[in-house]
């Protein structure tokens, strides 16, 4: 931490948690999906539930949906570009279940190609985590690059992806493998202090039992 | 946790170093942060350029989403004008009032502001820093140096403490930014970086065991009038830092102090928006009506 950590972020109000940690959450979605979706359904838990509009927890989410950063004036208008954008969007405020962190959002985007579900909390100051994509349990914090693999539970992956990342250079800060059953599919979510091309997701998408390999810029 | 840093500490050095408090700390932060003075002080200015550019869309009078706050700000400024107007709190310290609640009603409308230490406190410093600026005409380049000093006391209260009102209470919020921008208004006024620390010490005592109890859950309500009433103290702690009054109880103390009664605080005085003012009969009165409100 240092005296801009502390002098900033430099935002749009009116919460660092319930805004600009919901516009890094919207990114770090966009990020995860590859683009902006067709479809966005957002189910917003606990204190994002009670105080999304009065907070513009939901304009938040969809600004970081287009991409857009933090201190982007626009962000009270972020429907209305989503709109022309070609979004469809829909929050669904779940105020009967006590979610296990009170800021808690889960995304559900499908595009022409791709249906992909994801949870993030916003944990303060804007600070947030991703913990969830399609039912594997992650940990994303945003402000690294990261490298996110879909592949099959078989010994040696790790490994192999760990050795592309070390060939160009990309050196792994954290990693976490989830998987839902034994030898089923598995999610890696690297976070990596070089950011990984799209080369070397390329490569990595040729290596035996991969079965997607994915760059997610930092938001913070 | 990281390393608890101390003010006091930083007061020494920059003593026996013989300069400023904020020289002292833009200086070392910038070699903390491996970035030239230069760069550090170009950052600080452009922060004060959001908080100016907040305090002008704050003076425009925009209400927030929910309706519950805004137009406070231009309310008073537009008061000062009329003809019978006596102001108690004298021209200085009105100006500072003004400014705090326009980038707090700024913040709480969707507008750009700097979290200083927070978004719902982000008034308190721009109120101080950029009124005295303006009554004291001094130089952009002090007042980047007294946000240097300013976020330096902020990173010593978040070490031994808590900068936020979920953890802490509004104490580690309009608080803490009280204790920057009291410390911050003595390197602006020339005072002594011994000064400064008594400064952020005293703005801090008379902040604690504040709650944290915003109705329905926004930012608005109390924290817009709450940024007024930060900025206020932090000129009295100023005041009487300059004038070489000393806190009884060592700044460092202080801050160990609200960590220790931001610990004990009941988890609805937490930002919870359960105790206190928003769970007042018309707290909650005001939850239900903007839970039924149609925003845009
Ligand atoms: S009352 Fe709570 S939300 Fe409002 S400024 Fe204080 S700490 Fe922040």
């Amino acid at each position: 931490m240092n005296i801009l950590d502390v002098l900033g972020p430099v935002m749009i109000g009116p919460s660092s948690s319930h805004t600009a940690g919901a516009v890094r959450l919207g990114g770090m979605a966009r990020a995860v999906f590859g683009g902006l979706p067709e479809v966005a359904e957002m189910t917003l838990y606990g204190s994002f539930a009670q105080t999304y509009r009065g907070h513009g927890t939901d304009v938040a989410l969809i600004a970081g949906l287009l991409g857009w950063k933090t201190d982007d004036a626009r962000i009270p208008q972020a429907f209305q570009a989503a709109r022309e954008a070609g979004l469809v969007f829909r929050f669904l405020p779940e105020t009967d279940v006590v979610p296990l962190h009170p800021n808690t959002v889960r995304f559900h985007l499908q595009g022409e190609r791709r249906e992909i579900s994801l949870t993030g909390i916003s944990v303060g100051g804007g600070q947030i985590c991703l913990t969830e994509i399609d039912g594997f349990s992650v940990e994303a914090t945003g402000e690294f690059p990261c490298l996110l693999t879909v592949h099959e539970d078989k010994p040696g992956v790790v490994a192999l992806v760990s050795s592309v990342l070390s060939n160009v250079g990309v050196n792994i800060a954290q990693m976490r493998v989830s998987r839902r059953q034994k030898g089923g599919v598995a999610v890696m979510l690297v976070e990596t202090d070089q950011a990984v091309e799209a080369h070397t997701l390329a490569a990595l998408e040729k290596l035996p039992h991969i079965q997607q390999a994915r760059a997610i810029p930092p938001v913070i | 946790m990281e390393q608890k840093k101390s003010l006091e500490a930083f007061v020494r050095e920059a003593e026996a170093g013989g300069r400023s408090l904020g020289a002292f700390c833009l200086a070392q932060q910038a070699l903390e942060m491996e970035c030239t003075e230069e760069s550090l002080k170009q950052a600080l200015l452009d922060r004060l350029q959001v908080m100016r550019e907040a305090i002008a869309e704050g003076m425009e009078g925009k209400r927030s989403r929910s309706g519950l706050v805004g137009g406070d700000a231009k309310k008073l400024s537009a008061a000062a004008s009329t003809p019978n107007w006596r102001s108690p709190a004298g021209a200085n310290v009105h100006l500072a009032i003004v400014y705090a609640m326009a980038v707090a009603e700024a913040n709480a409308g969707m507008g750009r502001i700097v979290a200083a230490p927070t978004a719902g406190s982000c008034g308190v410093l721009p109120g101080v820093v950029c009124s005295l600026g303006e009554m004291f005409a001094l130089p952009d380049d002090l007042l980047a140096e007294a946000l240097a000093v300013a976020g330096v006391i902020g990173l010593v209260i978040a070490s031994r403490a808590t900068l936020s009102g979920a953890e802490g209470g509004c104490q580690a919020e309009c608080g803490a930014a009280a204790a920057m921008a009291a410390g911050a208004a003595v390197n602006l006024l020339g005072g002594s970086p011994e000064m400064a620390g008594q400064a952020a010490a005293m703005a801090m005592k008379n902040m604690l065991g504040l709650v944290c109890d915003p109705v329905a859950g926004l930012v608005e309500v109390p924290c817009v009038k709450r940024n007024a009433g930060a900025a206020v103290i932090a000129l009295a702690a100023a005041e009487m830092a300059l004038a070489g009054i000393k806190s009884v109880i060592p700044a460092d103390e202080v801050f160990d102090s609200m960590r220790e009664i931001g610990n004990a605080m009941d988890c609805r005085y937490r930002e919870t928006a359960t105790g206190g003012l928003a769970a007042t009969p018309t707290g909650k009165l005001l939850w239900q009506t903007v839970k039924n409100l149609e925003m845009p």
